[in-house]
């Protein structure tokens, strides 16, 4: 059944949704992606959270006025009105009181979220209130998708993506170095408003498919997953467009495969998972290889601490120290050093000498910057170079008086 | 036994008598972001009853240093005592006054609510504060002349009150050893003035006085022992051994004009 | 009204609100000091993997089970968090968002698959709580609140909301200096002997603990607003610690209450027939606080004016 899923055979419904899920995926991970690097990822939970009673309103607008409430174009345009006053509230909470952001944010959230829910319930009283369709929105419902609903979740995408690209180097910019921007030339102000306003855009989009509940994962997960795997900010959007994309398509197709696995809940934890193999499996900043790298760092500034104290003479506090320098054969168990060790120790010295000199000179300023503790001068410097810092610490000092 | 190892043996005999009487002892302090190191193998030992500047570039890694020794910030590798035992054991004889920037200072609460923040370990959980107390409190801040501001919100205070309130509440803690993280970073010269009579006083009766200090030119005028550090130490002493032309340089690289070297090592 | 409508119908879920508001803003106040608020928002989201798991273990829908599961979700999220904060060089926000919609979806699923027929654990339910239905039929007037029977009828969500309403007091209370000094100056609590890390736990799993308790009155989302609306109003009205924790017992008090009352009342003064969810007037109630405390609150401005 998976198979059949993943190569979109299990129907017409299915493959809307499939499809319709790896564009909401590619939107949201390649937008989520600059507020995330703008530090201010849970602002798209206020947003999302903020649609809620923009629907209620839209629909109660929509009856009364004799057309049929649930029409998804105009409860996703309530959706996005009241969602981008909520974004005014948040900016208006954070700027006009000593309140900090995050307090703003979880404030207009929640009770915008609160008042959606009171509408939601005025709704369910209401004659013509099926609202059971209204409900769906919350946490997504795809059974009985239509294929005008999936061209507006394509379309509204599709636009998202470009709208994003477009903007993406001012917003880059900004994300990375506010300051520095504004003193470019940029309106810092309006960049992060359209960032939001296109996060907006995304969130709204994919209230059908996946809800305004989870609808941030798409937005949060990929471009934080994105992270382990490049340092490059071009690289980062791209990479979580792909993820985004990746589990939409596949969660859509796991959730089709079986009864009883909705489908907003199966992608985000196809994210998810995805997120946790980075995090375990990434070289660059996954658990295993930042574990490794740690201990193998550690043992390298202890070894050469201790090899530093055994030439000068001084006592070894640490037990760590101590055992290491005896399991390479460097020390013995009182804390006298070996033969090696000896050598090992004079050696340590010798280049923590030079470092010392090089550090002082003016000439040698460069060199001197990529000083660490550990590398050994003799693999950056000539042997001329090495011989003048060795008769400079042969030299005797001047006597200020 | 080879001539070293008897070196060695001497050595650790003098060293621990040294460590013992320290108010400070540090040994191999390492303390890294990643894996470029911001401290490095760092060793300190300051003398009783001294007041020692720490100081170097931008980015030496001063405030890391005193964090680190402190345990604010995990090291990678170190060893600290405080008169030769381990720093958990003495921690009611040791006062920190932190960057006054660290610090939300419209956080709801007044100029003695800080002060009598020194005397938690007194205190406790549960304790009422006592008339001794709230006297303890009105000395410190008697003392830094804040005297008046004692029901003031923090947040209506300007720099240099900032800062006097922060040294009141160390001095409410009636500690050994006071360790300052730039203490006259901001401040106005009145204040600059009443902080080090303070400090003087705490020498005098005694106690032991660390500051990271941004300000060269003052060095000799407030401290008598100093310690250059930039991610290793480059200097420790008095003022006349470590402060001087050559340490600077080594210690500031290209960073000062030789003839500000001068000037600053042949003041005073 | 007369007590014997009052007492059956609207005592208890009012006193439920009040409670479950109370012991949410208490600790909310310290959560707003510490720029945390947002901690509220995730706390919210993994108490229903907890309480589902929890659930699905013990097969039945009793209190301490849930406790113990809402607030091993909320360590779990904490350790998560962090993990992926140190690891990744992550901002806290993400790290968060990332951990708990994640337990969130995970929550849902679960909840989906589980047979649902003999429980109320639903979706809806979960989300906006149930306030409304909390009555006491057992009652017949104020004398009740002296009759054995009768009070043996009382919701057990009022003794379990009582319970964790007396912790978190203690809790506040007890720990009120090391809050205080550590949410103003860490390093300085730090250097004085103070376990600061652990006491960040302690506050997040009194949170989680006030969270899953209210979460049969309003839900898990609507408990955010609970966490942050009456603290930062309270926090916009006074530059006193003790003040602002005062007044954030008051808003919470007054947003259960109105909100109740407006939920249930509301749209029978506007003409209509049937009540408004209860939570969700709540919420709203709190915001308007929060609205008018940032239009005219003395100290709104703090330090900025």
């Amino acid at each position: 059944m998976l198979l059949e899923a993943l190569t979109l055979q299990l129907g017409y419904n299915a493959t809307l949704v499939a499809i319709g899920a790896m564009l909401l995926g590619i939107a949201a991970g390649v937008t989520g992606t600059f507020l995330f690097l703008r530090k201010r990822a849970l602002v798209s939970d206020a947003i999302s959270h903020a649609t809620l009673p923009g629907v209620g309103l839209a629909f109660i607008v929509m009856v009364w006025f004799g057309m049929d409430g649930r029409s998804l174009i105009g409860l996703l345009i309530g959706s996005a009105l009241s969602a981008w006053v909520g974004l005014l509230c948040v900016q208006w909470l954070s700027n006009r009181t000593r309140l900090s952001e995050d307090s703003a944010i979880g404030a207009v959230l929640s009770v915008f979220f609160g008042a959606g829910v009171v509408l939601l319930t005025v709704i369910q009283g209401m004659s013509a209130g099926r609202q059971a369709g209204l409900d769906s929105l919350l946490l997504g419902s795809t059974a009985g998708m239509l294929f005008s609903d999936a061209i507006l979740i394509a379309v509204g995408g599709a636009l998202v993506l470009a709208l994003t690209l477009v903007l993406r180097r001012p917003m880059s910019l900004v994300a990375f170095d506010s300051d520095y921007a504004a003193a470019s030339g940029l309106n810092v102000a309006r960049i992060d408003l359209a960032t939001m306003g296109l996060v907006l855009a995304v969130t709204v989009v994919g209230l059908k498919i996946v809800g305004l509940i989870l609808i941030v994962a798409l937005l949060i997960i990929p471009p934080v997953t994105a992270r382990f795997w490049t340092e490059r900010t071009e690289r980062v959007w791209l990479i979580a467009g792909g993820l985004g994309g990746l589990s939409g398509y596949v969660g859509a197709a796991i959730s089709a495969s079986a009864p009883a696995l909705p489908t907003g809940p199966i992608i985000v934890l196809v994210a998810f998972g995805l997120f946790v193999l980075s995090l375990l499996f990434s070289p660059a900043r996954g658990v295993l290889s930042s574990v490794l790298t740690h201990l193998q760092y550690r043992r390298s500034v202890h070894r050469r601490q201790g090899l530093l104290a055994l030439a000068q003479g001084q006592p070894i506090y640490e037990g760590y120290t101590l055992r290491l320098l005896q399991r390479e054969g460097l020390a013995r168990a009182d804390g006298v050093a070996t033969e090696e060790g000896q050598a090992r120790a004079a050696k340590a010295l010798l280049d923590e000498k030079r470092w010392e000199i090089l550090r002082g000179l003016q000439a040698h300023k460069a060199t001197a910057a990529r000083y660490d503790g550990l590398t050994n001068l003799e693999t950056i410097l000539t042997k001329d170079q090495l011989r003048d810092l060795d008769t400079r610490i042969a030299a005797p000092r001047e006597v200020t008086p | 036994m080879t001539a070293l190892n008897l070196a060695t043996q001497n050595g650790h005999c003098a060293q621990a008598a040294n460590i013992a009487l320290s108010p400070l002892a540090i040994r191999g302090l390492t303390v890294s972001y990643g894996e470029k190191p911001a401290i490095f193998s760092v060793d300190m030992t300051v003398q009783p009853g001294s007041m020692t500047a720490i100081i170097g570039p931008n980015g030496a890694g001063k405030s890391t240093l005193l964090k680190a020794a402190l345990g604010i910030i995990r090291p990678l590798s170190g060893h600290v005592t405080v008169f030769g035992q381990p720093l958990d054991s003495q921690r009611g004889r040791i006062a920190y006054v932190p960057q006054r920037a660290s610090v939300d200072w419209d956080f709801p609460t007044t100029v003695l609510d800080v002060v009598l923040m020194g005397l938690y370990r007194e205190l406790g959980l549960l304790r009422m504060v006592r008339g001794e107390h709230r006297q303890t409190a009105a000395e410190a801040l008697e003392r830094v002349g804040m005297s008046d501001f004692a029901n003031r919100q923090i947040g209506q205070l300007s720099g240099g009150q900032q800062q006097r309130v922060f040294l009141a509440r160390a001095l409410a803690q009636k500690a050994d050893i006071y360790l300052l993280d730039e203490p006259f970073a901001g401040v106005d010269a009145a204040t600059e003035k009443a902080i080090i009579a303070v400090l003087k006083s705490l020498k005098a009766e005694g106690k032991t006085v660390i500051a990271v200090h941004h300000d060269l030119a003052t060095v000799e005028q407030y401290f008598d022992h100093a310690f250059l550090i930039n991610t290793r130490p480059i200097a420790e002493g008095t003022v006349a051994e470590a402060f001087t032309a050559e340490t600077l340089q080594a210690a500031y690289g290209g960073r000062l004009a030789t003839a500000q070297i001068d000037r600053l090592s042949q003041a005073g | 009204m007369s007590g014997a409508e009052f007492v059956p119908l609207s005592l208890t879920p009012l006193l439920i609100g009040i409670f479950a508001a109370i012991a949410c803003a208490l600790p909310g106040n310290f959560l707003v000091l510490r720029r945390q608020a947002l901690i509220g928002d995730a706390i919210s989201h993994v108490v229903l993997p907890g309480i589902v798991v929890a659930f699905l273990l013990t097969g039945a829908v009793t209190a301490w089970p849930m406790m113990l599961g809402a607030a091993g979700a909320a360590l779990i999220s904490v350790v998560l968090i962090e993990a992926i904060r140190r690891l990744g060089q992550i901002e806290t926000g993400a790290a968060m968002g990332v951990v708990f919609t994640a337990m969130f979806a995970g929550g849902v699923l679960l909840l989906e698959r589980s047979d649902t027929s003999s429980v109320h654990l639903d979706v809806e339910h979960a989300l906006m709580g149930n306030l409304e239905s909390l009555i006491w039929l057992e009652a017949t007037g104020w004398h009740s609140l002296l009759d054995g029977d009768a009070l043996a009828g009382l919701p057990p969500e009022l003794s379990r909301l009582a319970v964790v309403l007396l912790l978190v007091v203690l809790f506040t209370w007890i720990f009120w200096r090391p809050l205080k000094i550590s949410t103003f100056d860490e390093g300085f609590a730090q250097v004085l002997g103070m376990r600061t890390g652990l006491l960040g736990i302690a506050l997040v799993m009194i949170a989680a603990i006030a969270a899953v308790a209210a979460f049969d009155a309003v839900g898990s989302i609507i408990v955010i607003a609970m966490f942050i609306c009456p603290p930062a109003a309270a926090r916009l009205m006074t530059d006193s610690l003790g003040r602002q924790v005062a007044w954030s017992v008051v808003f919470a008090a007054l947003s259960a209450t109105l909100g109740y009352v407006f939920a249930g009342y509301g749209p029978l003064w506007l003409g209509a027939s049937d009540s408004v969810s209860a939570a969700g007037m709540i919420a709203t109630i709190s915001g308007v606080i929060l609205a008018l405390t940032a239009l005219f609150g003395p100290r709104r401005r703090g330090m900025m004016a």
